[in-house]
């Protein structure tokens, strides 16, 4: 079978199966599941560009989606100003030592011979700074944090409309991985995993424990939405009239009773704000497929492809190894950084407690190998079919338990345990179809081709 | 001058209580699960992500024994019953390593594949075993610990030396550290003395020559295994009885094992446990408040006013990074020579 029939035919299932879950379960859960398949879509392709173009293994995706979702409520939520009154001096004098320490360390570096005595200058100036920040940074979070605790007790953001931070998180996940790129690229395929889950580890601690940043554990809600909200459609009159038009074609013209109208109301506003933000997903996910559609076709592409089957021949043909890991690095971190921002702003909330490796960081790679690496349409499949079973999968084990418990007695413990430990199902099952991919099919769903002109 | 030297003593106390007995015992928990990555990488060439939570199966499955012990009405009498279920989880475990890599490594291995395929599949693995743990015993903090559970009281300690600051000795530590010296003396004498383990040396410093001189590959594999299941599951059961299961806790305690055996130098079992305890120590050190060991050392009017704390004990996993990138800039090879990467 050729791969375009292949792509077809996968995505034709896949849409099946969300229409039975539509049906069978509820339109607003089928809808719920397609927006966040488009996230993954766009985080796998994120890491396609890594892992499939490029061969790098990056184990610290989790940390773009963080700084992306970080972004993301920091470009829309509004300015705590009496945190910037009290603590904003501070804050500056503690990035202003940060700046000289580093410019400080790093004309040291270069100016003087290497020898014991600059390492001894190095460590005095770096020792310097860090006390002088410590004292500032101390000032700058205890007055910052002690602002109304219970609702802000951080600096706020900056209250511009949500939509702009997916660019921004896009930016922002660029520069880290930057910084990333600068320490751990260069190293081998393992140490550089090792490198980047760690780095990734430390981002989400920095997360939790700024609360002057994030907030930190206490979480941060309400913000801000591109789509309407519920509540405000179902007392629009346009919506209603939209809601009377169809149900009422639907039966036939006759008119709904007002408890039957409310139900409506509120089932088609739940649909309605779901299907606006599938627009706008689905928007993403076709530039960037377009972009990295093309960036692969291209000889740049062709180099990527070079690099990674080959390191030692594309370096003797010329090719900076390193620079070009570097670039598809950032330019794969910053799609990912993108989603992270989309995902908070679907969440509608900032919770740095969420954020765990296995979810963020291993079930993208899930995605990537079982569609297929190298292949960018492989990467979306492999975005909707992980992130589907990762869904149903919690259903469907509770389904199965409650078909073993008929078995057992009221009274027996397993049948409680059996009930609780369920959803853990999904977890086994996503390490069984990870395995089975690689063994059987390596390649995954939809290949990598090579293109015409090979 | 008879004052000053009981504040020396104060501030010892206080520093062997709350940085060296807690990093010795934490250093000898990390150094046994680094040993088990390190052997695989050097003879499999591949970074185990699956480690961690191999380590969580070991800890589960003991847990499961000494239930079944404990209502057998066995018990370990002052030590803990663990103890006594530890051979037959360590059993179990290695089992259960020899059929994944039967069933899973054994493929890649025969198709010479890339050691990042291997890294993948072990994150398969990591899935499933994360999973197939908390299926089997939930989510919720277990406590298995029974016996004795102080051999030194603080209490104790400071009626009988006079001391304002106490010492408290768990009896856990010290199980700790003696069995993890036991264990690291048995690995040692047997990569050292045995036939095996000199296979298995000679497997790890070049494949093809070991290959020629007649070594079974297959063999070498399989001791392999089984010498890093138990190792993971003593580790595992360790740090369980120090401190208490939690499935989720094993898989965070994969990132400062891993600096500890690049730090040691990976492929090097003695270097993985020089670097479980430079982690140790360093995690600890970093995240201890010295205030109040200052205020026993310093005159009264020059006593520190903060905690004099470098990093918030939240910030541990990033003392361990922190070695791990210094490390890897200025001696890729780590501490004793190894594998560079």
């Amino acid at each position: 079978m050729s791969n375009n029939r292949r792509a077809v035919l996968s995505f034709s299932v896949m849409g099946l199966m969300l229409v039975i879950v539509g049906f069978g379960q509820s339109w607003n859960v089928a809808l719920a599941i397609l927006n966040l398949c488009l996230i993954s879509a766009v985080m796998s392709m994120g890491l396609n560009m890594q892992w499939g173009y490029a061969g790098l293994f990056n184990a610290g995706v989790m940390a773009s989606t963080a700084i992306g979702g970080l972004t993301a409520m920091l470009i829309s939520y509004a300015p705590v100003s009496r945190a910037w009154s009290v603590g904003g001096t501070n804050v500056f004098a503690t990035l202003l030592s940060l700046l000289l320490t580093v410019a400080a360390a790093m004309l040291v570096w270069k100016k003087m011979a290497k020898g014991k005595k600059r390492s001894w200058s190095m460590s005095a100036v770096i020792m310097t700074g860090y006390l002088f920040m410590r004292f500032f940074y101390e000032q700058a979070t205890s007055a910052i944090e002690a602002v109304d605790p219970a609702k802000t007790g951080f600096l706020g953001g900056l209250g511009l409309p949500i939509i702009v931070s997916w660019l921004a998180g896009g930016l922002a996940a660029a520069a880290l991985a930057w910084l990333i790129g600068r320490i751990a690229l260069g190293l081998r395929s393992d140490y550089f995993a090792i490198a980047t889950l760690g780095i990734s580890e430390i981002m989400i601690s920095i997360l939790k424990n700024e609360d002057w940043l994030s907030r930190g554990v206490k979480n941060v809600t309400g913000l801000s939405r591109p789509v309407p909200y519920e509540v405000d459609l179902q007392q629009s009159e346009w919506f209603s009239k939209l809601v009377q038009w169809i149900y009422g074609s639907a039966e036939d013209g006759s008119a709904l009773s007002a408890d039957m109208m409310r139900e409506a109301m509120q089932l088609s506003a739940g649909v309605f704000v779901k299907l606006c933000y599938t627009v706008l997903f689905l928007a993403v996910v076709l530039i960037i497929l377009g972009f990295a559609t093309r960036a692969l076709n291209s000889p740049w592409g062709r180099m990527m492809r070079a690099i990674r089957d080959n390191e030692t021949a594309a370096a003797a043909m010329g090719k900076d190894v390193t620079s070009r890991h570097r670039q598809v690095f950032i330019i794969g971190s910053a799609v990912i950084g993108i989603s992270g921002a989309m995902l908070t702003t679907l969440d509608g909330q900032f919770t740095p407690g969420s954020y765990i490796p296995l979810r963020f960081t291993f079930l993208i790679w899930v995605m990537v190998i079982i569609g297929g690496s190298g292949n960018n349409l492989g990467a979306i499949i492999g975005a909707f079919i992980t992130w589907f079973v990762w869904i149903e999968a919690e259903p469907s084990a509770l389904w199965l338990v409650s078909q073993i418990n008929v078995f057992l007695e009221e009274s027996n413990p397993l049948r409680q345990h059996l009930q609780e430990v369920a959803p853990h199902m999904r977890m086994v099952l996503m390490g069984l179809i990870l395995v089975l991919v690689l063994r059987f099919k390596p390649k995954g769903i939809l290949p990598e081709e090579a293109p015409d002109h090979y | 001058m008879l004052e000053y030297s009981t504040e020396l003593l104060n501030a010892l106390v206080l520093i062997t209580n709350y940085v060296l007995i807690p990093a010795i015992s934490y250093g000898s928990q990390l150094a046994l699960g680094a040993v088990g990555v390190t052997l695989v990488f050097g003879i499999l060439r591949f970074a185990n992500f699956a480690h961690g939570e191999m380590m969580a199966f070991g800890c589960m499955a003991t847990i499961f024994i000494t239930w079944w012990f404990q209502s057998l009405g066995i018990s370990g009498g002052v030590f803990p019953t663990a103890l006594l279920a530890l051979p037959f989880a360590i059993l179990v475990t290695a089992l259960l390593a020899v059929a994944i890599d039967r069933s899973i490594f054994s493929f890649y291995r025969i198709h010479k594949s890339r050691p990042v395929t291997f890294v993948v599949a072990s994150v398969g693995v990591m899935f499933m075993l994360n999973g197939l743990v908390r299926i089997l015993i939930g989510t919720d903090e277990i406590i298995f610990r029974d016996g004795h559970k102080f051999l030194i009281k603080a209490g104790a300690f400071k009626k009988m030396t006079g001391l304002s600051e106490g010492l408290a000795l768990k009896q856990t530590q010290v199980l700790t550290f003696v069995l993890a010296v036991i264990a690291v003396l048995a690995l040692f004498w047997f990569l050292q003395r045995t036939r095996t383990g000199k296979a298995m040396r000679a497997f790890s410093d070049n494949e093809d020559l070991a290959l020629l001189s007649g070594i079974n590959p297959e063999r070498v594999v399989l001791v392999t295994w089984i010498i890093a299941a138990s190792l993971a599951t003593l580790a595992g059961v360790l740090y369980g009885l120090d401190k208490s299961f939690k499935p989720m806790v094993y898989f965070h305690l994969l990132l400062p094992i891993f600096a500890a055996a690049i730090v040691g130098g990976i492929g090097q079992p003695l270097g993985a446990i020089i670097g479980g305890y430079v982690v140790a120590f360093s995690e600890i050190t970093a995240t201890y408040a010295f205030k109040k060991f200052l205020k026993y050392l310093a005159p009264a009017d020059l006593a520190p006013e903060g905690l004099t704390q470098f990093l918030t004990a939240e910030y541990k996993f990033a003392v361990s990074f922190l070695i791990l990138v210094l490390v890897l800039l200025i001696r890729p090879t780590g501490i004793l020579r190894g594998r560079v990467l």
